[in-house]
């Protein structure tokens, strides 16, 4: 088994203040390894999209550490957190969050300019990663010519054009149909088994768990129960492996 | 060009109505600084244009004249004392006087004499005419902008300043004076009987150096021998008019306060405006945060956005500006933009714009990027 790239210990997670004060994730262990697609599932409101956030670097702990491909994240500021997230972590979202008036290729482009890379090595690198995602013939179409599960697509290639340690996604296919999403999520599986990443996903739909190596249950903001995923995980990463 | 520049152009085009607001406020703040500015150029420059038209190395005045244009006199026989200091080459008199000009039907209009000895101080560019001409009894130069005030039509044209002929030997093209009251050059003599000055006194010793003459030790010389007097070097002079008549007046404070107007006018609607867009683009800036990408990076879209505003603003702004100076040219007080002042505009409105992100970098520093996950 691969070495884990982020582990959560002993999360305790409390947010908002006063009377409205919720504490969203308690006592939380996690780690997640490399080539491994772990599903977290769980009600509305118990707590997913804060330990996404956390496991992220986007929220700090209230209390407990997380680790990202060996470094901790605690006591860091707000620039220091981003420079983690930089450095390791790509993330897909529900809504998709493309810029409206970019193409896709300049979306996916984006990325690798935060992180200082710009030019013709960039626009190849992009270019690559659409072709990833089955999104070649569209390099320049903007967000709004683009189907919903083109979007996602277009969101997971500037999630991974950077090739971050893990992929977190909060509902990628929330907003999608049943076909576009299990595409969306044999795109993200492919990702994982293919690259030695470790991809997260939140999810809904138990017709996806099929892609999944692990499924964690969240309840309440603690971690319930964990299954192993379906059986196609082995053969996928011996296929990684030879690939070596 | 870099991507954050490219995000920075499709945010501010994205919203046309508001790029065009923007640009209305900053045009319109820079054109009104600009205008305001070369007006206070133009008239620098145009209080000073006689000095800057003679040619002499020392000024000897009455103590404390404040201008040119002052009425103090000094007793002209001063100028034997001048002459026989080392180092003094010629000393000419100069007058200059308000005078009354009376038209053939009568009415008098008032004039400003200016007379010499038509070498060191003599009328500038002359159309008709001759300079020479100006030698002759009653002979005098007038403006052509000033034809219609004075009744006259050129060469020839016969009139009278308080009781004596004089008639139009010369015509210049583009003295004109910020007063209004038109420049009338003649020569010493007949000067004098315009103004009412006797031939003792001048408003002017005009000095003039050997060469080789050190002008600092001359000019020491001249005024221990001349406590009641002033000398100055024309530079001096230019610079003591120019701030009597911009300071002095409140003129200037007036022009310069205009100025800050526009400025404070410009910056805050720019502000607004910035502080609107990222506020409308703040998914956006959260989302670049999520991405890991540093504060500066997004500073730097919000400040290429308010420098595109800048640039695009300005460059609208000095054609503008140009066609003030075009329309206000022959008009009694044109507006200067020389190219200092087109680069201290451009300066001036980048800082203007970069300001005015201010607000809209203090919005986007609190933006959490957790936000992209409940929106
Ligand atoms: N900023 C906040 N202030 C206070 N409470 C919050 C805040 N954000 C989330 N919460 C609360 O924390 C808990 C966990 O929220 P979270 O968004 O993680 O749930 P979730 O599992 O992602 O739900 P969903 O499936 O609906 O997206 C909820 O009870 C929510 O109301
Ligand atoms: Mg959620």
């Amino acid at each position: 088994m691969n070495d884990p790239i982020i582990i959560a210990k002993d999360i305790n997670k409390v947010l908002g203040s006063g009377a409205g004060q919720v504490h969203a994730l308690k006592n939380v262990n996690l780690s997640l390894r490399g080539g491994e697609v772990t599903m977290l599932m769980g009600p509305s409101g118990s707590g997913k999209t804060t330990l996404l956030s956390v496991l992220g670097c986007m929220l700090a702990p209230t209390s407990g550490t997380v680790q990202v491909c060996g470094v901790a994240s605690e006591g860091a500021n707000a620039e220091q957190l981003a420079k983690l997230r930089r450095e390791h972590i790509g993330f897909v979202f529900q809504t998709y969050h493309l810029f409206p008036t970019m193409s896709a290729v300049e979306n996916v482009q984006l990325a690798l300019d935060v992180r200082g890379l710009c030019g013709r090595i960039a626009r190849a690198k992009a270019h690559d990663a659409l072709e990833k995602v089955g999104l070649a013939h569209k390099l320049c179409s903007y967000p709004l010519e683009l189907s919903g599960g083109e979007q996602q697509r277009v969101a997971i290639a500037r999630a991974i054009v950077s090739d971050p340690s893990a992929i977190l996604a909060d509902e990628p296919t929330g907003a999608l149909d049943g076909c576009n999403g299990q595409a969306i999520m044999s795109i993200l599986a492919t990702i994982a088994a293919d690259s030695d990443r470790s991809v997260l996903v939140v999810t809904h739909d138990s017709r996806l768990t099929s892609f999944a190596d692990r499924i964690i249950f969240i309840e309440d903001g603690r971690l319930v129960d964990e299954q192993v995923g379906n059986a196609r995980a082995p053969k996928r990463r011996t296929a990684a492996l030879a690939g070596h | 060009m870099p991507l954050n520049l490219i995000l920075a152009t499709r945010n501010l085009f994205y919203d046309r109505l508001r790029f065009v607001a923007t640009m209305i406020g900053i045009v319109f703040s820079v054109v009104l600084v600009m205008v305001q500015m070369g007006l206070y150029l133009g008239f620098g420059q145009m209080v000073t244009t006689v000095i800057d038209h003679t040619s002499t190395d020392l000024w000897v005045m009455r103590h404390g004249t404040k201008c040119f244009e002052d009425p103090s006199l000094l007793s002209a026989n001063k100028q034997t004392r001048v002459a026989a200091i080392a180092g003094v080459a010629e000393t000419i008199p100069l007058v200059i006087g308000f005078s009354g000009w009376i038209l053939p039907s009568g009415e008098i209009t008032p004039v400003f004499v200016v007379g010499s000895d038509l070498q060191t101080l003599q009328p500038w560019n002359v159309t008709e005419g001759t300079v020479q001409a100006l030698s002759a009894p009653g002979a005098v130069a007038v403006d052509r902008s000033y034809f219609e005030r004075l009744g006259v039509s050129g060469i020839g044209s016969k009139a009278n300043i308080r009781g004596h002929n004089v008639s139009v030997a010369a015509v210049t093209d583009g003295i004109r004076s910020f007063t209004t009251t038109p420049y009338i050059f003649s020569d010493l003599s007949h000067a004098r009987t315009y103004i009412g000055i006797p031939s003792t006194m001048a408003s002017y010793l005009l000095v003039k150096l050997r060469p080789g003459a050190n002008l600092d030790d001359v000019r020491h010389e001249l005024q221990a021998s001349l406590p009641d007097s002033e000398v100055l070097t024309s530079a001096e002079f230019r610079e003591r008019s120019r701030l009597y008549w911009l300071f002095g007046t409140g003129a200037g404070a007036a022009l310069f306060a205009g100025a800050i107007l526009g400025i404070i006018v410009g910056t805050v609607i720019v502000g607004q405006t910035l502080y609107s867009s990222t506020k409308d683009h703040l998914d956006e800036f959260a989302t670049l945060r999520a991405m890991g990408s540093s504060r500066g990076y997004i500073y730097s879209v919000i400040i290429y956005q308010a420098l595109l505003n800048a640039v695009i603003g300005f460059g609208l702004a000095t054609l503008i500006g140009f066609a003030v100076v075009r329309l206000t040219m022959n008009g009694a007080l044109p507006v200067l933009i020389t190219p200092t002042l087109i680069l201290a505009m451009l300066v001036l409105t980048m800082i203007m714009c970069v300001v005015s992100a201010l607000a809209a970098i203090f919005r986007v520093l609190r933006v959490d990027p957790v936000m992209v996950f409940t929106r």
